[in-house]
């Protein structure tokens, strides 16, 4: 025998993988397995430290994975198959791209000599996978694995987050060669995220912050992302200054609901007060937001009068939609530390009355307001209801896509980060159930709810099994109004009321379908009957689908009609068919 | 422009298209053109010319040149979104330094006998462009410059008996002593 069989560095590619995940601290994985994969599979057989969550379909893996790691700002770990296990990630590495989610996601290959043969489960992964991830690595030599999964932990943790994938041949997971723990050469030298901000611009960014009259702090995700010291920077600095502050929709919870300066979110769907104090303000300092399309409205009348101020880590955010006057590259935090030390040095607090006056005439348009009923559950008021009976408690709140999830964010109060997770860039149905699965794995105490609508939750529903497996108490919590609402609103708004293929025909019984999954199922139809209901569901100790029967044909109000400024919203109350019809006036091309 | 009814906002910007060189500094590694070109491609930026070759095969660099059009923000998205590559180590826009010199190789196929073979060689001559081939109907001319000579050059042998052309695409570098 020679020496190298008494190094404990020297192992197979499989048990390498194994190793690199313990030493980068990862407790839980989620996966799915395929021939491409078993060599791993059985390494994971073999210990304890990891644990493994078996999926039913490899988009739940992934979901699961970014809900933990939103939840948890450690990042989310991916084990799945070649061929079908990788296409299957496409959607949330795509989803985790958009949204700056750290994932890293394994996948098997087949074996080397068999690349590019069109060999049975292949498919060009990393190529498939280029455009979807922070960035992908092929590995061909056993000797390199290590390396790779290093950095790939690396990558995906630093700078502005985001998924890497790692396409491990099945050879390669065989063959035995050295690892080495993780080291700083690991990581390739033209990546250096910078994360100090430039004191020139800090200093111009205090200057105009220090002489706003009509100030607002718009913050986003990258505030999260950036991690607990930048949640409570932010909070200081809206203390420090007296500011108003609205945030995106991935943002919700950095500064407070309760909060006295929160206006609520903005865009599309925010608050009449959030929109219209970004359309008039003459400061706006932004903060870990890139100014997106939901956000702005119409470009070129995105809060004309305003000197903007932008702090962002990836300097392809500045000025890709909107033209800032003081650009700070850099982590939030860390900038939002040395703008407070200067600010308090140097300024005072800006006299605003005047503009607050201004900001409470814009809250008592009462953007929010919708007509309570006692015969049908209104769907903002289920969510009232439900954050009501749940305040208090440790919550964590997911969501699918559609109406419900602006209600979510409209009407559910977060008072800590790391507490929602919805998909906010790419806007994926199907998110929520997984996620909530992944953040129940990380939290398993606190009570995780998906916010669900009737169409959504069927696009990854098989997941039910893994939490009743994993016996991860989840509450899905179903508005059901048997319509995909916000496809459905939009037809009535653009398209003529013609509703092609916006009903939920043949909708599953939930109750039954939760009781075949070996879950709990609970049907609410009356509002007399919620609030009971809503108790029984956190009462229960197993996952739960709550079919929450909701007012069919109700929408989602605030609304910035697309084309037109934050100054144009369509409040609720002028929601009526005539308005409706000249705010959405213009051809009917569907573009 | 009247708004289309949609759930996006309809732009019409319109910003004057610029014409920029860019140097990019890459780690050579399995991919990396495939990642640039796919920025190119799925961002729906304009490619002009790109050439790509090792430059420093120890330290494993390539170098690529990009010509690409789009307007002031576009080419300014561009250079931040190529930086953020992993594997890019540095993106320098030859345009905006004004002190760069951008080559381009073509080698021009032209057929013909008499009176248009003798133009054909006068003109050449006329280019500096060099015979690399000839047989008694034709002729292989190698031509060095900038993209606006080659093109001339290219226009003067067409009605000449033009057969095909083969083209390097741009290299560029500073001028003076310094390295980018
Ligand atoms: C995977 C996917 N396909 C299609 C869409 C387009 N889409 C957005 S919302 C929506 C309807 C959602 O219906 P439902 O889950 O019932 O929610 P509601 O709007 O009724 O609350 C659709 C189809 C999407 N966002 N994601
Ligand atoms: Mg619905």
């Amino acid at each position: 025998m020679s020496d190298k069989s008494h190094d404990p560095n020297q192992m197979t590619g499989a048990a390498m993988i194994v190793r690199a995940l313990i030493d980068h601290g990862v407790k839980d994985i989620f996966g799915y397995p395929g021939g491409a994969v078993l060599p791993i599979y059985d390494e994971i057989f073999q210990q304890s430290e990891v644990q493994h969550i078996l999926v039913r379909h490899e988009q739940g893996a992934g979901h699961a994975a970014e809900g933990y790691a939103r939840s948890t700002g450690k990042p989310g770990v991916v084990v799945v198959t070649s061929g079908p296990g990788a296409t299957n990630m496409v959607t949330p590495l795509t989803d985790a791209l958009m949204d700056s989610i750290p994932l890293v996601c394994i996948t098997g290959q087949v074996p080397t000599h068999l690349i590019g043969n069109d060999a049975f489960q292949e498919c060009d992964t990393v190529g498939i996978t280029r455009p979807c991830t922070k960035h992908n690595w092929l590995v061909r030599d056993v000797n390199d694995l290590a390396k790779v999964l290093h950095e790939a932990f690396y990558v995906a943790t630093s700078g502005r987050p985001g998924p890497v994938l790692v396409d491990v041949p099945k050879d390669v997971q065989f063959a035995t060669g050295t690892y080495h723990p993780p080291r700083k050469s690991d990581v390739h030298r033209s990546y250096a995220p910078r994360v100090k901000g430039d004191a020139t611009q800090i200093r111009k960014a205090v200057a105009l912050l220090a002489n706003a009259k009509r100030p607002v702090i718009y913050s986003g995700g990258g505030v999260i992302n950036s991690g607990p010291e930048a949640t409570k920077l932010l909070r200081e600095l809206v203390e420090v200054t007296g500011f108003p502050i609205t945030s995106t929709l991935m943002g919700l919870g950095a500064y407070p609901a309760s909060g006295k300066n929160w206006l609520g979110m903005l865009g599309m769907h925010g608050t009449y007060e959030a929109n219209m104090t970004m359309h008039d303000c003459d400061v706006m300092l932004c903060v870990g937001a890139r100014f997106d399309d939901r956000i702005t409205g119409r470009v070129d009348a995105f809060s004309p009068g305003s000197k903007k101020i932008h702090i962002d880590i990836d300097p392809s955010s500045i000025n890709k939609n909107i033209r800032v006057d003081v650009p700070i590259i850099g982590d939030c935090g860390n900038i939002l530390g040395d703008i407070l030390q200067v600010f308090k040095a140097e300024a005072k607090k800006p006299d605003i009355k005047a503009w607050w006056q201004q900001i409470a005439q814009w809250r008592a348009r009462n953007s929010l307001f919708y007509k309570k009923s006692n015969d049908v559950i209104l769907p903002q008021y289920a969510i009232q209801r439900l954050f009501e009976l749940t305040r208090g408690r440790d919550t964590y709140i997911t969501t699918e896509v559609g109406q419900h999830q602006m209600w979510a964010a409209q009407f559910f109060g977060f008072e800590e980060p790391h507490r929602w997770m919805t998909s906010g860039g790419l806007g994926t149905m199907g998110y929520g159930l997984p996620a909530a699965v992944g953040v129940q794995v990380a939290h398993p105490d606190s009570l995780v709810i998906d916010i669900a609508g009737d169409a959504s939750v069927q696009m990854t529903i098989q997941e039910m099994s893994t939490a009743v497996q994993y016996e991860l108490p989840i509450k899905i919590f179903i508005l059901n109004n048997q319509y995909m609402g916000m496809v459905r609103q939009w037809q009535q708004l653009l398209h003529g009321n013609r509703l092609s293929h916006s009903y939920s025909e043949a909708l599953p019984d939930f109750v039954k379908l939760a009781e075949a999954y070996g879950g709990v199922g609970i049907r609410a139809h009356k509002p007399a009957d919620l609030d009971g209901a809503i108790k029984e569901m956190i009462s229960v100790k197993r996952p739960v689908l709550f079919d929450c029967r909701v007012a069919a044909l109700e929408n989602c109000f605030p609304m910035i009609p697309s084309g037109k400024a934050h100054n144009e919203m369509l409040l609720p109350e002028q929601a009526n068919d005539e308005a409706t019809a000249t705010a959405f006036a213009g051809g009917k091309a569907l573009v | 422009m009247n708004q289309p009814a949609s759930a996006y906002f309809i732009e019409d910007r319109h910003d004057p298209n610029e014409t920029h060189t860019l140097a990019v500094l890459v780690q050579n590694e399995p991919g990396v053109l495939a990642r640039v070109i796919g920025l190119f491609s799925g961002r729906g930026y304009n490619i002009e010319s790109l050439t790509v070759s090792e430059t420093e095969s120890q330290k494993h660099l390539s170098r690529i040149t990009i010509v690409t059009t789009g307007t002031p923000m576009v080419i300014e998205q561009i250079k931040h979104q190529l930086d953020r590559m992993i594997p890019v180590y540095r993106v320098v826009d030859m345009t905006l330094t004004k002190r760069s010199i951008e080559r381009e190789l073509a080698m021009v196929k032209v057929r013909g006998q008499g009176e248009h073979r003798v133009e054909a060689l006068r003109l050449a001559d006329a280019f500096r462009a060099r015979v690399i081939d000839a047989t008694t109907e034709s002729f292989v001319f190698e031509i060095t410059g900038n993209t606006d000579k080659i093109n001339q050059f290219i226009d003067l042998m067409r009605p000449l008996g033009l057969v095909e052309v083969s083209r390097t695409g741009v290299a560029a570098i500073g001028r003076g002593p310094e390295g980018m």
